[in-house]
This record gives C-alpha cells, structure tokens and sequence, in this order.
C-alpha cells in the first residue's frame, strides 16, 4: 500500500508541474483546417485512414514532389523529417484513442 | 472568449476539449454567425444565404457558456469584462476574436448610410443580399463598378474572387455588361491565376485599374453611384465598396489594438503584447506573413487554446508552426489556392522559406475543378469543426 502511495504521488509530481506544453506537434493542429480524423467519406482524405509509416510516406512523397498533389506539395515543403514523423505518430496516437 | 468567429467559436471549444475543468464562456453579440468564406457565391447566386449560417447550439452542447451580448467595457487590471445589461464577468485569460469592422472614415462619402446604396458586402448577411439584389435588378449592358482597398484587409483574394464571380452572373445573365475594379494597390493575391482566368473565362468583361494607373478611390458620390480617383471618375449601375479597415471595436476596449488600428501578439501564445493576460486571434491582428482568412483564425485558434491551457495550468506554450490555405472559385468548377506554412520569428509569424505557394499557372482544367471541389469540402469540414 506504501509503496502504492510513493508511486502515485511521484506520478503526480511527474505530471502536475510539469513544465512541458500539452501541446501537439509543430503544425499537426492546423491539419484540422481541412482533414477529419474519422473517416467522413469527403474528398480530403481523413487522417485517422493513415498509419504513421503510410503518412511520412506521402508527406516526403509530396515533398519532393514525386507524388502529385494539388496543395499538399506546396505544405509538405514546411516540415522536416523529424516534424513530419511527431505529426505522423501523434494522430496515428489520436486514431488508436 | 470574446468573439464567436471562425477564431473565437474555435478556441472556446478546443479550450474545453483540452481541459474540461477550464470554465470558458463565449460572449458574441449575434446568434447566428454569417460566413463570410464563400458569401461571393451567395452575391452571384450561386449559393443561399442560409447556407452560411450557423448558430452556437453545438458550442453550448460543449460545455461552454454562450453569452449573446455586447461588450461594453474591457477592465485589463480587474481581469473582468462589461455586459451592456450590467452583467460583469471575471476572467483569468481572455481571448478576444473581434474580426474586423469596416472603416467608414477612410474614403470621403462612404460611410454607413452610403453603404445601402454602394454595398459593401464585407460583412456577410443583409449586405451580401443587397448587392445580389442590385446585380438582379442591373440592365444587360451595365456597368459594376468595384473597389478594393490597400493592405492589410480581411480576405486578401476576396475582392478578385468576388470580381471573377459577379463577371460569371454578368457572362451568364447579362452578357453586355462589364466590371471594373479600381484598386489602391498594384498587385493582390494570387495575381497571375486570376488574370490567367479572367483572359480565359471572362475575356474583355473585368478591367482591374491598379493604383499606379488611377485606382485609388479618392471619393464616392452616392446619388450618382460615382467613384472618383486621382485620375478621374467611374459611374456605376451597381457599386460595391470594400473599404479598408481595422480590428473590430473591442479590440480598442481591450486595450489590445495599436495605432495602426490592429493587435500585435506574441507569436507564440498569441499573448497581446500591449496587454498581459489577453490573447487575440484572427483577423484582428498583426501577423506577419499570415493573411487574415478563416483558415488563419482556425489555425490561430488551435495554437492559441493550447497555449491558453499551458499558461492556466502554468506551463510554457511550445513554438508552434502554422498552416493556411484558402481556396478562391474564379468560376463554380474553377477554383485556384494559396498555401503558406508559418513559424514565430522577430516577434512575428513568418513564412517557412521554400514552403507554400499558389496554384500551378499551367495547371490542366481538371486541377481547377479539384479545387473547386476541394474548396467545398474545406467549408463544409471547417465550419462543421467549429459550430457543428
């Protein structure tokens, strides 16, 4: 029991003042400009149809423009590797909830 | 949250998903919002007003207290905010999204009354009504008479998307007309795209008069629908005026506005830089590279909630990076965009280098009609994310 006290208040200390944004990565919000995330049968694809991997693809395909894309080409040139794999991963998170 | 826009009705809600203790109260003075985004269509008779109102039933389901006041007073000290019934309300941040109103003492002439007979339809709703009616009611042969103002204004491609669809009603309806559109600048938005289309859709239909060749409207005389510039004068059968403008009056009651009439924020958590513990999103403020549409709002409005969220629950908001696009229809299956990805830098949002950009000149019509189709589809997600 004691020790089940320390575990919990140490993992309260962890989160409470914690001075880390709950943010979402650099850019991932305004994806929701024009993507769901559950599947809404538009024209935009919905983000939660995507795994992580699938998406990196297509974000470094419209990059380098080795796939064609109206706007996505255009946006994909503002991120990094590193940016596009947090977005990635964090709505493959997002999916899974 | 003051302001219940594309920014405001946004953030109120992401503020209550991110932490459901955060008591958030919405305070807009309409109960029903009018979307400006597509409204052109709605002056060619393409689309239904009704289709552009939305109201706050799903914002209140949220859990947010949705207030259908004016704010009469702003007390940055006390942190409250004046109801015109009396009612004061205590905050512990505040957001204002106050959008934009219209400037009726820029342009010598116009002002409030003069805009129900030059409409200026910038605002969506009574106006945007009045000048579909006026281009009903024009003779085949006549002349529409347009004018667009200087930077900084709402909707950067508005005026020449609005152009490109009243030249679609005049081609269909009344194919003897023509559309001037006299402009205090020499270059807008997505330039090349739209003269690329007028040449192709509209040939000799819209003549746009830049401001080094006698643009500027110096002048309108309402009783003649006359629009005077520094070179001499246009007479319209139906005149619409887009006048410059400046954030919307409670932005001066916040305190928030500098002298140029906008809100300068920290880029970051969209904090007033004139006023500790108000933050402003949208039209409204000074941001940089970012052009004042409701995708922008939308995309402020994501980052400022978190940042809001951080700052309660004594965090620091992360750097953030931003998206906009906006689509603009040159004809129903023609539309063409811009795109801009966005970072803070020297207290401002600027443009990631080698990102964004517009629609491809060359582009086969096929891609025009996606991006008509995809403009849709962007009004139909967004505003269903905000008030749906």
């Amino acid at each position: 029991m004691n020790r089940l006290m320390h575990t919990l208040v140490a993992a309260t200390l962890v989160v409470a003042p914690g001075l880390t944004s709950a943010a979402s990565p650099p850019g991932a919000a305004s994806c929701l400009g024009c993507h769901t995330v559950a599947v809404d049968g538009g024209p935009v694809p919905a983000l939660g149809s995507f795994t992580a991997e699938q998406m990196v693809t297509a974000m470094q395909a419209f990059r380098s423009g080795s796939r064609s894309a109206t706007v996505m080409n255009r946006i994909a040139k503002g991120f990094s590797d590193e940016e596009i794999k947090a977005i990635a991963d964090w709505y493959a998170r997002r999916k899974s909830k | 949250m003051i302001g219940g826009g594309f920014g405001g009705a946004s953030c109120a809600r992401l503020i209550k998903s991110e932490d459901r203790d955060i008591a958030v109260t919405l305070i807009e003075a309409n109960s029903t919002y009018i979307a400006c985004p597509f409204s052109n269509a709605v002056i060619a008779g393409l689309r239904q007003l009704e289709q552009q109102k939305f109201g706050y039933d799903r914002v209140r389901a949220a859990g947010i207290d949705v207030v259908h006041r004016k704010v009469t007073a702003v007390d940055t000290k006390q942190r409250t905010v004046r109801l015109e019934d009396g009612k004061q309300l205590a905050y512990d941040r505040l957001v204002v999204a106050p959008g934009v109103e219209l400037r009726f003492d820029a342009i010598p002439g116009y002002n409030e009354a003069a805009a129900e007979l030059l409409p200026h339809a910038w605002k969506a709703g009574e106006q945007t009504l009045l000048l579909r009616r006026q281009l009903e009611a024009m003779k085949d042969g006549g002349v529409v008479v347009m004018s667009a103002p200087a930077n900084p204004f709402r909707c950067p491609p508005g005026p020449y998307e609005r152009a490109s669809l009243i030249a679609h009603y005049l081609k269909t309806h009344k194919p003897r007309s023509k559309l001037i559109l006299l402009d205090a600048k020499d270059a807008f938005s997505k330039q090349k795209l739209f003269e690329a289309a007028w040449k192709e859709l509209y040939p000799g239909l819209i003549e746009w008069v830049s401001l080094s060749s006698g643009g500027n409207v110096t002048r309108v005389e309402t009783d003649t629908r006359t629009f005077v510039t520094e070179f001499g004068s246009h007479v319209a059968d139906v005149g619409n005026v887009i006048p410059p403008q400046r954030a919307a009056a409670v932005a001066a009651l916040a305190g928030v506005a500098d002298q140029t009439g906008w809100c300068p924020v920290d880029p970051v958590s969209f904090e007033s830089t004139l006023q500790p513990g108000v933050h402003v999103i949208g039209d409204a403020i000074i941001a940089g590279g970012m052009p004042k549409s409701a995708f922008s709002a939308n995309s402020q409005a994501r980052v400022c909630a978190t940042a809001v969220v951080d700052l309660l629950r004594e965090r620091t908001p992360a750097t953030p990076k931003l998206i906009n696009t906006c689509y603009s229809l040159v004809a129903p299956d023609y539309g063409i965009s811009i795109a801009g990805v966005y970072q803070p830098a020297n207290g401002l949002l600027t443009d990631v280098p080698g990102a964004g950009g517009v629609s491809p000149l060359d582009a086969p019509k096929s891609v025009r009609v996606q991006e008509s189709t995809y403009a849709e589809a962007w009004f139909k997600t967004i505003t269903h994310s905000v008030f749906g």
